[in-house]
């Protein structure tokens, strides 16, 4: 059930994102926010993607034996020097497999 | 044939959407096919597609959920992520203060980025366009692609039942590397990367993955700090 409550206020909160100016009385946005808001999703995805890639049950890992480092840097090597995102997500997901089972 | 007709209408809204649908079905599949694992039942899974309907959000829930983070992080988290579906609104808001407000309510569901994205540049296209048929043909167009991939991956993910074991956990990091990477056009954003990345790691440790809001407002002030010194 209270995976159910997590879903509503999820529904909540952006609901109320994208309805809020268009049925509030506001209609500008502060400047400020405006600028902070560029750095959200850099920010948040950044902040999930460090500990996954460079801890292992709590301890930093950046030997060559991780799987997850391996797996991160094909993936943004390959989106950063040829803007193929599906490719380079595949291709890290492939030497993430890979790595892990030569281990 | 009537002036009205020649307007493009809910079908080019549609139409115009295609290659967004081509392009989020994979992360629908994917979603739909990790969600089991990370630990939601199928309704759920689907529940969540219906209802919060936001890609990004939702990857990242299921990931702070096989992390055993707790539901009130997660909501939060949600609402930081979307917060960026604000400034569409915003930037719309001029073109659809004339509807009507029911009609405002229901049509704002389905404010994605990807639904912006069209609507936004078809007005810059500066072609006529019956508006509110044009942005529901997008809207629903994108909504069902979104549920339908969805399901696809809930039942892919039921008709292979190891899947969990092949690694596919890491399709997510994989995915959010691959969003991330492109957005480091400058010294500002390559430090919030690395402040956020970094608080992450040090902060690990704290309960409900609270660590993750640290870090991404720390991620935040570190842009903007940098920012502002240029």
């Amino acid at each position: 059930m209270s995976t159910y409550w997590m879903i509503a206020g999820m529904f909540l909160v952006t609901y109320g994102v994208r309805a809020g100016l268009w049925l509030g009385d506001s209609h500008r946005f502060p400047d400020s926010i405006r600028r902070a808001l560029d750095y959200v999703p850099i920010a948040v995805l950044s902040a999930i993607v460090a500990p996954a890639v460079l801890l292992q049950h709590g301890a930093l890992v950046t030997s060559w034996n991780n799987p997850q480092l391996a797996g991160a840097l094909v993936t943004g090597v390959i989106v950063w020097r040829w803007h193929r995102l599906l490719l380079g997500i595949g291709a890290g997901l492939a030497v993430f497999v890979v790595w892990r089972w030569l281990l | 044939m009537p002036k009205h007709e020649l307007l493009a209408g809910f079908g080019a809204g549609a139409r115009d959407t295609i290659p967004m649908l081509v392009g989020a079905a994979p992360f629908g599949l994917i979603f739909g096919t990790l969600a089991g694992p990370a630990g939601l039942s199928p309704w759920e899974t689907l529940a969540m597609s219906l209802f919060v309907y936001g890609g990004a959000s939702q990857f990242i829930a299921i990931t702070l959920l096989a992390a055993g983070s707790g539901a009130w992080v997660i909501v939060a988290t949600t609402f930081i992520v979307n917060l960026r579906h604000a400034l569409y609104s915003a930037t719309l808001w001029r073109h659809v203060t004339g509807w009507p407000r029911a009609y405002r309510a229901f049509c704002a569901f389905f404010l994605t980025d990807e639904t912006f994205a069209i609507v936004y540049h078809k007005l810059n296209e500066g072609t006529p366009v019956k508006l509110p048929r044009y942005y529901l043909g997008s809207a629903l167009a994108m909504y069902g692609n979104w549920i339908t991939w969805t399901l696809a991956g809930v039942l892919l993910g039921h008709a292979i039942p190891g899947m969990a074991d092949w690694g596919l956990e890491f399709a997510m990091v994989a995915t959010f590397v691959g969003i991330v990477v492109p957005l480091l056009k400058g010294r500002s954003q390559l430090g919030a990367a690395l402040a956020a990345g970094t608080v992450a790691v040090a902060a690990d440790g704290l309960p409900y993955k609270l660590g993750l809001m640290l870090a991404a407002l720390s991620g935040i002030a570190a842009g903007l700090t940098l920012e502002r010194r240029r």
